[in-house]
């Protein structure tokens, strides 16, 4: 797998990095070495092997169903640069 | 009921088309907490103020799964007649939004925890059956309102974190009648099952709705659109219309059908594209680094399904055994579990038949009246069977029962009570009413001398003259061979 220009720039607007033109040349020639470093994995005969989900041998772990959290609203907006005391606000996104 | 055809399809100026439809149900689970955190999915409380860390998204914060969550899943996929995956994981659907803080949504996208199932729908032109795809849990979004500013937008994470079920069908359905009968039973399947109150009202129960058409008789699916989250059925239906017409359009005018997202406005109804869902496809699933795979041993997989409620289809099935109803009336009367138990209430005390009857057209009519639901009903399943039993014994007739039906509405008394206190019992002893009858017809001797010259439809009248002068309390069934008797001799 190789990365183009192209696709470092979707990818930057997906995760909404913002990334100038300077900066898509080095990052395509450094992702590049990643993916080459990693692609190396492949040369590797895997057909007989399970793939493997966690290096946990544990299976999930899960809670009741009860109420145990919530109600702390100042809490959760604290960090929200815009708010009006009972909601985050934000740019107009509208359909 | 009579057997109809299946007839619906666009026509076209090039022929007739097909419309294929899929659906993508979310339906909320019920449950007492959020899906991967302890706060609160009760409906209606203050905004933001059944928010974790967890459901806000701050660093750091580790989701814990609520296994009653996976329990009602398991229970509406068994509901389904679906595979249940002992083996199932969590991805991370990753797409930027105001309302989603993670930036991704967990869900399950390779390995869901149900798989194939079905769902049969009456219908006027026979019995049906829907494959189920699948059946995944996943998270819901926030809630973005726009118009409490002209600038802003304002976000509301309550339900951010709630569970949902997604429950993909195939595309099997057919038209917007079929869409509608796919949804109400889903809802009564998973009502019966406590699962989700499929409120829709409320948003406990929206859709994305696939829409595709094709020649009449084409073997091949067409290009399809997909419309996001539809919250009413009628709008479903509306969307669906407005669709398949506009591609049909796009069709017999030679042009392509792009393969994209719409969304239905309620207020123009018609579709539209939304543009900013162009790379919204581009999800970049990969499962969730914080939540192992998720193994289902057997045992509890048995165990929920021996615990499992009877669903509609087998009642409706026993209902026609039991209590001889015809196939529409055990439909009508296992729609909703709480019809059904108000139903076995009132049939276990009086006549079976008279009581479906009586419950499918006035009972039925008066709760839509006031906008009530059964559990609301003035009138007790006890008090109602006895009113059954007085007009199945002849105590009252038909039409006095329905006075009687009125004063329990009013007042809540038992019906026992106010035929009494009212003087409404119905005149059924033979040696009164002919001693009445009699009296009547001396009174008219020019009417019975025109009847008997063969002017019959007087015999409306006399019956009126019984009527009256008992104050509609004569056995009508006994005042017609009384007065036919009477006026032969």
């Amino acid at each position: 797998m190789s990365l183009d220009k192209e696709k470092i720039k979707h990818v930057a607007k997906l995760a909404r990095i913002s990334v100038d033109d300077a900066k898509v040349e080095s990052l395509t020639k450094d992702l590049n070495s990643i993916f080459k470093f990693i692609e190396q994995l492949n040369e590797l005969n895997t057909d007989k092997v399970e793939p493997l989900t966690s290096i946990l041998n544990q299976s999930l772990r899960s809670r009741k169903d009860e109420i145990s959290d919530g109600k702390i609203r100042e809490k959760v907006l604290k960090n929200s640069p815009k708010e009006n005391e009972e909601f985050f606000v934000v740019p107009k996104v509208v359909e | 009921m009579s057997k109809e055809k299946f007839d619906y399809f666009i026509k076209g100026e090039k022929g007739k088309y097909e419309v294929v439809i899929g659906l993508e149900v979310h339906a909320q689970v019920l449950s007492k907490s959020k899906l991967f955190s302890g706060s609160s999915t009760k409906f209606g409380a203050d905004p933001n103020n059944q928010v974790s860390l967890i459901d806000s998204a701050f660093p750091g914060m580790l989701p814990v799964i609520n296994e009653e969550c996976v329990k009602q899943a398991v229970r509406t996929g068994l509901g389904l007649n679906a595979k249940i995956n002992n083996y199932s994981v969590f991805d991370r659907k990753n797409y930027f939004y105001a309302d989603l803080p993670q930036g991704y949504q967990i869900s399950q996208y390779k390995n869901p925890i149900v798989g194939e199932g079905k769902v049969l729908l009456d219908m006027p032109y026979g019995s049906k059956e829907i494959g189920i795809e699948r059946l995944h849990l996943e998270q819901d979004a926030g809630k973005s309102i726009h118009d409490m500013d002209p600038s802003n937008t304002y976000v509301d994470l309550n339900r951010s974190g709630i569970a949902l079920m997604e429950i993909v069908s195939k595309p099997d359905l057919r038209s917007p009648d079929e869409v509608n009968a796919y949804i109400k039973k889903l809802r009564s399947i998973m009502r019966y099952l406590g699962t989700c109150d499929g409120n829709m009202q409320e948003g406990s129960l929206r859709a994305d709705v696939n829409v595709s058409v094709r020649k009449e008789g084409d073997k091949n699916f067409g290009t399809r659109c997909e419309i996001k989250n539809v919250n009413s059925i009628k709008f479903m239906q509306m969307a669906i219309e407005y669709e398949a017409a506009r591609q049909v359009e796009l069709i017999e005018n030679g042009k392509e059908i792009d393969q994209e997202t719409r969304l239905f406005d309620t207020k123009k109804n018609e579709t539209r594209s939304m543009r900013s869902k162009e790379d919204a496809h581009d999800y970049r699933y990969f499962p969730d680094p914080d939540l192992l795979p998720l193994k289902l041993e057997q045992k509890l997989i048995d165990d929920l399904k021996k615990s499992l409620p009877e669903l509609p289809d087998k009642k409706k099935e026993r209902f026609i055994k039991e209590y001889e109803l015809n196939a529409y009336e055990a439909n009508v009367l296992v729609s909703e579990k709480e019809i059904s138990d108000y139903y076995e209430e009132v049939a276990k005390f009086s006549d079976k038949k008279l009581a479906a009857t009586w419950m499918m057209g006035d009972l039925f009519a008066m709760l839509n009246d006031k906008g009530l639901d059964i559990s609301k009903s003035p009138i007790s399943a006890k008090h109602f069977a006895e009113l059954i039993q007085s007009i199945k014994s002849g105590e009252i007739s038909g039409r006095i029962a329905k006075e009687v039906f009125e004063i329990m509405v009013e007042s809540g008394e038992n019906p026992k009570k106010i035929i009494e206190s009212k003087g409404m019992k119905q005149q059924s002893d033979p040696k009164e009413l002919e001693k009445m009858i009699n009296e009547i017809l001396s009174k008219n001797n020019d009417k019975v001398d025109q009847y008997k010259a063969g002017k019959e439809k007087l015999f409306g009248f006399f019956v009126g003259q019984v009527m009256k002068l008992s104050g509609g309390k004569a056995n009508p069934q006994l005042t017609n061979e009384i007065l036919k008797k009477l006026l032969k001799g």
